[in-house]
């Protein structure tokens, strides 16, 4: 069990100490304006609604360690996959209803890592512990599983010739799908494995530095580190396997056909 | 009779494509021929089930396609499609891949020989064949499964003429050794006449005739 409460301290964090790190921001509209990025607009969306949603979700976190009931633990992990699922389903356009297979990833994989690591002993089952980390698992998993999506989407469109050669020779939609479900998994998992290869060398993964920022050891803070790294390797396949599996079959009818998602009738 | 075609109608993004098909394909060697978009290739698709027609019914030696199971129908109905589409690695990989779905063995150097390749193509990486030589290993990988009727997408279409025999020679020779009925979509009625006894002849989704080449290609 991680000793939280032994690196646990109480940094301060004045409001203009955020405001002042604004100036990046405007360092950052900056260079999009200078280069003609156009990218100013998105740069205030974004930050506006990373300060309106951190807010509000530190209130609601404030609230659910106060109240300190699993139940809201997992009504707040719900509405993260919901919303993840929506989220994702957008960089999924090309996948035809993509919404239930991501919702069911990352619940999957939110319960089965959370679950596991409860189980295993390494975390407490509560607050304190279950909300951070279930947000780091539902947001790396939704990630995971939106680039596997949009791989498989692009993919799925590219390959149509190939893919319906194969099934003109009796496979299966499984079969014929089959090189097209590995490499979409592979682009949805290799982000975490690559920087999980880097780690300490080219960055240092944000919880390390939050810890140490924090006035935490470095021993604990890598420690923590590794944990969440492993989890988090977990949850990604767990997320992008079960939603490759599940959308690539959306595109298939069930006599093993493909669907005709676009008016490209050959002639 | 091989196919009966009854009423076929199908529409693909609100225009219709084949339009209230009515005709028979007996075994041996058929032709499909029409213009550019007459919907040759989608009227070749409904015949092994790679798509379904949105009325009417087409069955199979008597009994309705869609009363056959898609997957052991396509390895007894192969086709060859357009462009070639192979699997990433050697020609032999994909006749093997072909031949393990249909549950047969592999007579790797009589198959190739029958698409008209030597049985030196075997080893070769498909990445690295002309487009000629692809069409053929697609024709090798289909008879790998020993289907007792072939459907053939405009096989020659992105071939020279040197190309364009080999694989006309090959479907003689084929039709000469094998008992495997052919059905073969062409925009060039010359082609039609050497290849087939039986023509279908399509315009912008309508028949325009059914019958004997003679007859039809007169």
């Amino acid at each position: 069990m991680i000793p939280l409460a032994s690196v646990a301290t109480s940094i301060h964090i004045a409001i203009w100490q955020v405001a002042a790190s604004l100036v990046l921001v405007a360092l950052a509209a900056a260079i999009s304006f200078w280069e003609k990025a156009d990218l100013e607009r998105d740069i205030l969306v974004a930050t506006g609604r990373s300060i309106v949603q951190l807010t509000l979700v530190g209130y609601a976190i404030k609230l659910i360690f106060e109240a300190d009931t699993i139940w809201l633990v997992l009504l707040l992990l719900a509405v993260m996959v919901f919303f993840g699922a929506i989220t994702a389903r957008h960089r999924a356009a090309k996948v035809p209803e993509s919404f239930r297979p991501l919702l069911i990833a990352l619940a999957l994989a939110g319960g089965t890592t959370l679950g596991l690591v409860v189980a295993l002993g390494i975390f407490e089952p509560t607050p304190r512990y279950l909300v951070p980390v279930g947000g780091m698992v539902i947001g790396n998993a939704m990630t995971a599983s939106a680039v596997a999506l949009n791989r498989l989407g692009d993919e799925m469109g590219d390959a149509r010739a190939r893919i319906e050669a194969t099934l003109a020779l009796g496979a299966t939609a499984r079969e014929a799908a089959a090189p097209t479900v590995r490499r979409s998994l592979r682009s949805g998992m290799i982000a975490l494995v690559d920087s999980t290869k880097t780690t300490g060398l080219i960055f240092f993964p944000g919880t390390m530095v939050g810890m140490l920022l924090a006035g935490a050891s470095p021993t604990d803070a890598v420690r923590l580190q590794l944990i969440l790294l492993y989890t988090l390797l977990g949850s990604v396949s767990i997320s992008a396997l079960t939603a490759t599996l599940l959308a690539y079959r959306n595109f298939f009818t069930p006599a093993a056909q493909l669907r005709e998602l676009e008016s490209k009738a050959p002639a | 009779m091989l196919f009966e075609l009854r009423e076929v109608g199908l529409d693909r993004g609100g225009k219709t494509v084949l339009d209230s098909l009515s005709a028979e394909i007996p075994e041996g060697a058929t032709a499909i021929v029409g213009p550019s978009g007459a919907g040759k290739s989608t009227l070749l698709r409904l015949l092994n089930r790679l798509a379904d027609p949105d009325r009417g019914e087409i069955a199979y030696r008597g009994r309705p396609l869609r009363e056959h199971e898609p997957l052991a129908l396509r390895r007894e109905v192969g086709l060859v499609p357009q462009l070639p589409a192979l699997l990433e690695g050697t020609v032999e990989s994909n006749l093997r891949y072909a031949a393990d779905l249909a549950g047969e063995s592999l007579e790797l150097d009589e198959t190739l020989g029958h698409a008209g390749l030597d049985p030196s193509f075997a080893g070769r990486d498909v990445k690295k064949l002309s487009v000629g030589e692809q069409q053929r290993a697609m024709l090798a990988r289909a008879l790998a499964q020993r289907p007792r009727v072939l459907l053939l997408d405009e096989p020659t279409s992105a071939l020279d003429h040197a190309a364009r025999d080999t694989i006309e020679a090959a479907l003689t020779e084929l039709r000469r050794e094998l008992e495997i009925s052919t059905v073969l979509v062409s925009h060039d009625p010359e082609q039609a006449r050497r290849l087939s006894d039986w023509v279908l002849r399509l315009e912008a989704g309508r028949l325009v005739g059914c019958g004997p080449l003679e007859e039809v290609l007169a």
